[in-house]
Order: C-alpha cells, then sequence, then structure tokens
C-alpha cells in the first residue's frame, strides 16, 4: 500500500512536468493551429540555461530558474518570427516539417555549445523531504515543488484567459482569426505572446524534470516533449484543462504501468492508453469536438 | 461630405479578378446599401474596405484618411466596424465577453456604458449575459454580432447579409433596429441579398453585376425599376 503511494505520488509529480510542458503545446496549437514539435527542445535549452547560471554564475536557484525563464522566452518569440510566421499561409505541412528542423536546430546547438557529455544537474531545492509511514514513504521537496508549481501555474493561466482583456483576445484569436482583427486585435502579437507564455513554462518544466531526473543532454527535451504531445491529445489538444488531466493521467499510467507491469513497456503501456482514449473520443478526453462551419 | 469613399478598386484572389472598378460613396447619415446576386462581389467589397483584402488598385478612403495598407485590426480604432457575413461570433466565448470583444480598442471605463447602451438597444442580450454565444439561436447570434460591433462606438457600420438564414419575423426584427440605428445617427453601409428589404430602409442603392457597379440612384427610384424588379425582386 505504502509502495503504491510512493509510485502514485511520483507518477503525479511527473503527470506535472508532464502537464505544463502540455501547455505549451496545447496554447500555441490552440491559436496558431500548428505543433510546435521543437517546444521539447525549449525544455532542454531551459535546463542548459538555468544549469549555466548556476554552476558558472554562481547565481540562486531562483535566479537561475528566472534568467532560464527569459532566455526562452526570447527564444521562443523568435522562434516564431523567424521560422513560423513567414508561413503563416502555407500548407500545415509545411510548418510541421519547418518545427522538426528547428527542433534539430535547437539540440545541434546544444551539441555545439555544452557537447554530447551528459551535465549532471544540481539540486536544486534541497530542502528536505517529508517522512510518512515511520519514514516508509518519502516525499522529497523536489516533487512537492513541482506538484505545487503546477497547481500555480494551472490557477494563473486559468484567471489570464477568463478574466483579463488580453487572456480573452487569445481566446476570441484561437476561435476566429478573421473576427478577432475585426475586433481591432492583433493577432500576430497575440500569437507572439502565446509562444513567449508556452516557452516561459518549459523553461520552468526543464528545471522540474532535471531537478527530478538529474542527466542533463542535448535530447533531454525530446521524449518528455513527446509524452508532453501525447497528454495534450490526449487531454483535447486546444484545451487548457485537458492538457492538465492528460498530463496528470499520463504520468501516473507511466509510473504504475513500469512498477506493477514491465520497466520496458512502461512507454509503449501509455500509448496504448493513448490509442484507446482516441478510439473512442477521438478529440480527447476534454477536447471539443471539431465542426466544420458551412 | 462623404465619409467612405471607393474609387475603381480593383480585387483579386489569386488569378480571379473578382472586382472589376468599383466605385462608391458614402455620405455622413446615410444608409447605403450594395444589392446583388450572389458571387457579384458584395462581400468582397465589404471586406476590402475593412482591410480583411487588399485591392490591387484603387483607393479607398475614410474620414479623409487613405485607408491602403493600414491593417484590419487598426481599421476599427479609426471608427469603421464591419459585422461580418455569418455573424462569426465567437462560439465558446460568453455574450458579455463577445462585446469586451467588440470593444477591445477602447480604454477600459468605456467599456461599461457602452455595454449598458447594447443591452438597452438588445435586451434579449441582457437576458443571455452569462450564455456562452454558440447556445443563442441564429436571430440572438446576429444582435450578438450587431451588438459586438458598435461596442466599438462606429462612425460607419458596415453589416453583411444580416439577413442570411432568418426567417421573415426576425429579419423584419433586425431591419427595425438598422433603421433606428440610423435614426440614432450611425451611418450604416449595408450589404443585403434580401434587395427589397435594404432598399426599402436605404437613402440610396448600388446594385452589382459581376464585380462591377451595373446602376446606382436613390433607394426609391432601384426599387421601383424594372430591370432590378426582374432581376432581384422577383417581377
Amino acid at each position: 500500500m505504502v509502495s503504491f503511494l510512493r509510485f502514485f505520488i511520483n507518477g503525479i509529480s511527473l503527470g506535472s512536468v508532464y502537464a505544463i510542458i502540455a501547455l505549451g503545446y496545447t496554447m500555441v496549437y490552440g491559436i496558431a493551429k500548428m505543433l510546435n514539435f521543437a517546444h521539447g527542445d525549449v525544455i532542454m535549452v531551459g535546463a542548459y540555461v538555468s544549469f549555466c547560471a548556476m554552476q558558472y554564475l554562481q547565481l540562486p536557484p531562483a535566479l537561475s530558474v528566472l534568467c532560464a525563464m527569459v532566455v526562452c522566452t526570447v527564444l521562443g518569440v523568435i522562434i516564431e518570427g523567424l521560422a513560423y510566421r513567414p508561413l503563416r499561409q502555407a500548407a500545415s505541412l509545411a510548418v510541421l516539417i519547418t518545427a522538426i528542423g528547428v527542433s534539430y536546430f535547437l539540440q545541434n546547438m546544444a551539441l555545439l555549445i555544452w557537447s554530447s557529455n551528459p551535465k549532471v544537474y544540481p539540486s536544486v531545492f534541497s530542502v528536505g523531504a517529508i517522512r510518512l509511514f515511520d519514514g516508509e514513504l518519502l516525499i522529497t521537496s523536489e516533487t512537492l515543488l513541482t506538484i505545487f508549481a503546477n497547481i500555480v501555474i494551472m490557477i494563473a493561466l486559468t484567471l489570464f484567459t477568463g478574466r483579463t482583456k488580453v487572456g480573452k483576445a487569445m481566446r476570441a484569436v484561437s476561435e476566429d482569426k478573421g473576427a478577432a482583427e475585426l475586433m481591432g486585435i492583433n493577432v500576430n502579437r497575440t500569437i507572439s505572446l502565446t509562444f513567449a507564455i508556452g516557452s516561459a513554462l518549459a523553461a520552468i518544466a526543464g528545471v522540474l524534470l532535471c531537478s527530478a531526473y538529474p542527466t542533463l543532454q542535448p535530447t533531454t527535451g525530446s521524449m518528455p516533449g513527446i509524452k508532453a504531445f501525447t497528454a495534450a491529445v490526449f487531454g483535447g489538444i486546444g484545451s487548457i484543462p485537458g492538457a492538465m488531466i492528460g498530463g496528470l493521467l499520463l504520468g501516473v499510467i507511466e509510473i504504475l504501468g513500469k512498477a506493477y507491469v514491465s520497466t520496458e513497456l512502461g512507454d509503449a503501456l501509455v500509448f496504448a492508453v493513448l490509442i484507446i482514449v482516441l478510439l473512442f473520443k477521438p478529440s480527447g478526453l476534454l477536447g471539443k469536438p471539431v465542426h466544420e462551419k458551412v | 461630405m462623404s465619409l467612405l469613399k471607393v474609387d475603381d478598386i480593383h480585387v483579386y484572389y489569386g488569378n480571379i479578378h473578382a472586382i472589376k472598378g468599383i466605385s462608391f460613396e458614402v455620405n455622413e447619415g446615410e444608409i447605403v446599401t450594395l444589392i446583388g446576386a450572389n458571387g457579384a462581389g458584395k462581400s468582397t467589397t465589404l471586406n476590402t474596405v475593412a482591410g480583411l483584402l487588399k485591392p490591387r488598385s484603387g483607393s479607398v478612403t475614410f474620414d479623409g484618411r487613405n485607408m491602403l495598407g493600414v491593417p484590419a485590426s487598426k481599421v476599427v480604432s479609426l471608427g469603421m466596424a464591419l459585422c461580418p457575413e455569418g455573424r462569426r461570433v465567437f462560439q465558446q466565448m460568453t455574450v458579455r465577453e463577445n462585446l469586451e470583444m467588440g470593444g477591445y480598442t477602447r480604454p477600459n471605463t468605456e467599456i461599461e456604458p457602452s455595454l449598458e447602451d447594447v443591452f438597452k438597444r438588445f435586451p434579449r442580450l441582457k437576458e443571455r449575459e452569462k450564455q456562452v454565444a454558440g447556445t443563442l439561436s441564429g436571430g440572438e447570434q446576429q444582435m450578438l454580432a450587431m451588438g459586438r460591433a458598435l461596442m466599438s462606438k462606429p462612425k460607419l457600420l458596415m453589416l453583411d447579409e444580416p439577413s442570411m438564414g432568418l426567417a421573415p419575423i426576425l429579419v423584419e426584427q433586425i431591419f427595425d433596429i438598422i433603421s433606428e440605428l440610423h435614426q440614432a445617427g450611425t451611418t450604416i453601409l449595408l450589404v443585403e441579398q434580401n434587395a427589397q428589404m435594404a432598399l426599402s430602409i436605404a437613402d440610396r442603392a448600388y446594385v452589382l453585376g459581376t464585380g462591377r457597379i451595373s446602376m446606382s440612384g436613390p433607394a426609391q427610384e432601384i426599387l421601383a425599376d424594372d430591370r432590378v424588379r426582374a432581376a432581384y425582386l422577383g417581377g
């Protein structure tokens, strides 16, 4: 029972990281209607930047995270402006291939700057841990912080898109760009802002991910990126609460699958569940069925 | 004086020459209507005026200002609002949020009074304030689209097929509202397939053939013209 609880909490923690990454995927998809496959690599850049800030500049962890967020935000806006914006009217396949290209570009830049040798990510938050059941159940501060960060981000984003003028404008753009433009909303700027938010979240996810799994190399972001994309589809791509639920479920399924079914098949199990969900609900758990306008 | 002046615009969709030199003007305080069959280029003309499409040549002058090169997102703050064909309300947003988007370019302090004005004109929208727009009926969505356009306090309100897909009783209601708006001082450019209705409330009219203006004049004269009667009014 205690071990189940331990696995479950680990699952929630990993799922929280997936959820934060998935938010980036889902927001960009919701607004720009494109899959930004370079999103996972922005996570990796965020992790490297925070690593360098702590290791070489001796900055305190909180400040390092902030550095990573700033760098990733700028990176996200530049990627959108240089790579995706010129393709706004192009076929979606061209955009998709460009996104894959950007992904490889970022990985190779990281390879050039930081080499392929894995770096050991330092423990960011060494505040101690909570012990329950006579010390049998250990919840690390990283785990708690990850879950906490996820909750805070979720609430903040919900308030932002539901209450603020800019957030509402974002929803308007995601529904109908032409009509949004008629309202006086600058669509390009709104898309930039979405990339900025998604990339800042990716930086946070990078730090949290590497705090839990401290091996950092140029490919660090790709697998979590793909899993988070899966989580976004699972929850219903375009939906913010969907990304949250999809991420958490994916994390729990992955950890429990590895623990109780097979370590090797853990990832396969994740995708098997995705396929089953999509068979019964093609738009994902919280996704809205797409209806074409006549 | 003319609030809107469109001079010899040519608009293309790729290689298709959709608008072949259209000129017209709308004076302050008028209701002007563009009528014509499907595919004549009515909506294309409105979308060009609103900045959504760029003409290959010709000019659009609004309120003494050359509008060419002004992006669509800037047009509304200059005092021109388009209520687009098919309404295009934000289906997943509430009635109130839709209206707030209509006032996007205006200072926050002016939103609340404008909302009150719109609710006064469309009491139905007040009742549905917190409802998601996608759940409204067609007539209510048309009211919402018009209310949303009014939120920017436009000098010129452009309406693209406001009667489309509505029951006759609702069409009449919508046209009553258009007349009321006109009496309250709003200049209106109305595009309609329902020529009879449009001509009955308009001051002047332009008849569009394929990409060209085939006739223009006071609405009553157009309404009485035999050729128009034969082509658009069913004899």
